[in-house]
């Protein structure tokens, strides 16, 4: 049994389409290095070059971030689900807000985002 | 406490409820898991966002940001807008919300009721053509004052100086705070004051997973994560899909009788992930969740009745949380 790998349609012309791939790895880390194996720079869209998560890309072992689990350390096991996608967290709206206040008055915006 | 001086300050101070049924069973002997509701539907407009609403609101007033008769402007897929419409009416502003075209209708109707004006963005394009929507409103009318949920320290704060300490009022015991991430307000004020007050206390995220329809991103930079949100705050952070929101949502309405929107069904998802994992630990839990807001509005997408599938199939593309 190996592990499943579900790929969003941004990076689906790494996987030639496909939606689910198949890999192996202990952590997380190593799951992605095999999968770059047969899918070239696939691995380079999702971690940086300081060795982290990319910010805007989020990912689930059986459905709980990885963040939370060691990161690119997660251990995984034979059977599990990965899930990758683009990080979108305050849902699609979230987007729309940021762009509009970020379009707004400069004035306005100081008096806003105070953090 | 039933007498207020008025809607506004009826605002918080919501019902915790224990789910005996819905808890899990421990073995005899075993310390008891239990799972609690917090009843945020029973807040004026029906939803947990009244909190932030007028703790914005407050915030802008006490700022000299907002005098009476400005405009406001905010973009919403729903129970913001309708929170900010009552408090807006009461306080003495106008409201336009931007918000996608695929949002419930009773989302709609409700924001038209209580005064609000609402401009539409195009669901086709997803996230990209509400982002350009938005921009061009708001770059037409600078003088409109924009309270921005997802950047307003005082959405978060309304959740540090509320519903954190009324949970911790009504259950000292708890050991775990299970809500939604959008904004992030909620669990990041609420976690931040159970982390202080509450030694252990793990704080858990449940996301909506929908569809990539609707979220139209050409590629990876073009992500978003809201300026409140801060990772430390969180223990653990689930991503729930479609399906277990809508069972969840219509276990909590069967077997407890709550009536809650599917953003609660997700939320309960990862509150019974963690409660059973507490049993089979075998360690003590109190996990409280919060019920976002009830069923009414999103009857009309049909997902309460048939079949899992065809209630997947009748929330696909829709903004159901």
């Amino acid at each position: 049994m190996a592990i499943e790998i579900r790929i969003p349609t941004i990076l689906r012309s790494y996987t030639g389409g496909a939606k689910v791939v198949e890999g192996a790895g202990d952590t997380l880390g190593d799951l992605l290095t095999d999968l770059d194996s047969r899918h070239a720079g696939l691995k380079a869209r999702l971690v940086t070059d300081a060795n982290a998560l990319h910010r805007f890309v989020n990912v689930y072992v059986n459905d709980e971030d990885v963040r939370f689990l060691g990161a690119l350390d997660a251990k995984l096991n034979d059977g599990d689900s990965v899930t990758i996608l683009p990080a979108v967290a305050g849902g699609a709206f979230g987007f729309a807000a940021a762009a509009a206040i970020a379009s707004h008055g400069a004035s306005r915006r100081a008096a806003v985002v105070a953090r | 406490m039933a007498r207020y001086d008025s809607l506004l300050d009826a605002c918080g101070g919501t019902p915790l409820v224990g789910l005996p049924r819905l808890s899990p069973a421990v073995p005899k002997g075993a310390p008891p898991v239990r799972l609690w509701a917090k009843l945020e539907d029973r807040n004026p407009t029906g939803s947990i966002k009244d909190r932030a609403a007028l703790f914005m609101v407050r915030a802008a007033e006490e700022a000299g940001r907002l005098r009476p008769g400005d405009t406001i402007l905010e973009p919403t897929s729903g129970n913001t807008g309708i929170s900010l419409a009552m408090v807006a009416k009461l306080r003495g502003y106008r409201l336009v919300c931007v918000m996608p075209e695929n949002v419930s209708t009773e989302r709609v109707q409700l924001l038209r009721m209580y005064g609000a004006e609402i401009i539409f963005s195009p669901a086709a394009g997803g996230s990209n053509q509400a982002v350009a929507t938005a921009k061009q409103i708001s770059a037409e009318h600078p003088d409109w004052v924009m309270l921005y949920q997802y950047g307003n320290e005082a959405n978060a704060r309304a959740h540090y100086e509320t519903t954190g300490p009324e949970l911790l009022h009504d259950l000292p015991t708890i050991t775990h705070f299970v809500a939604g991430l959008g904004t992030t307000g909620t669990l990041m004020g609420t976690g931040r004051y159970l982390r202080e007050k509450v030694d252990g206390i793990q704080v858990v995220a449940a996301e909506p997973r929908y569809g990539e329809l609707v979220y139209g991103l050409r590629n990876i930079d073009e992500g978003y994560v809201p300026e409140l949100y801060d990772a430390t705050v969180l223990s653990r952070r689930f991503s729930v899909g479609t399906r277990d929101a809508v069972l969840r949502t219509r276990q909590l309405v069967e077997v407890e009788g709550i009536f809650a929107g599917f953003s609660t069904g997700a939320i309960l998802h990862a509150a019974l992930a963690v409660a059973h994992e507490a049993v089979r630990d075998g360690r003590r839990a109190d996990v409280a969740f919060v019920v976002c807001d009830g069923g009414w509005k999103y009857l009309s997408t049909g997902a309460h009745g048939g079949t899992l599938a065809d209630a997947e199939d009748a929330l696909e593309g829709q903004l159901w949380a």
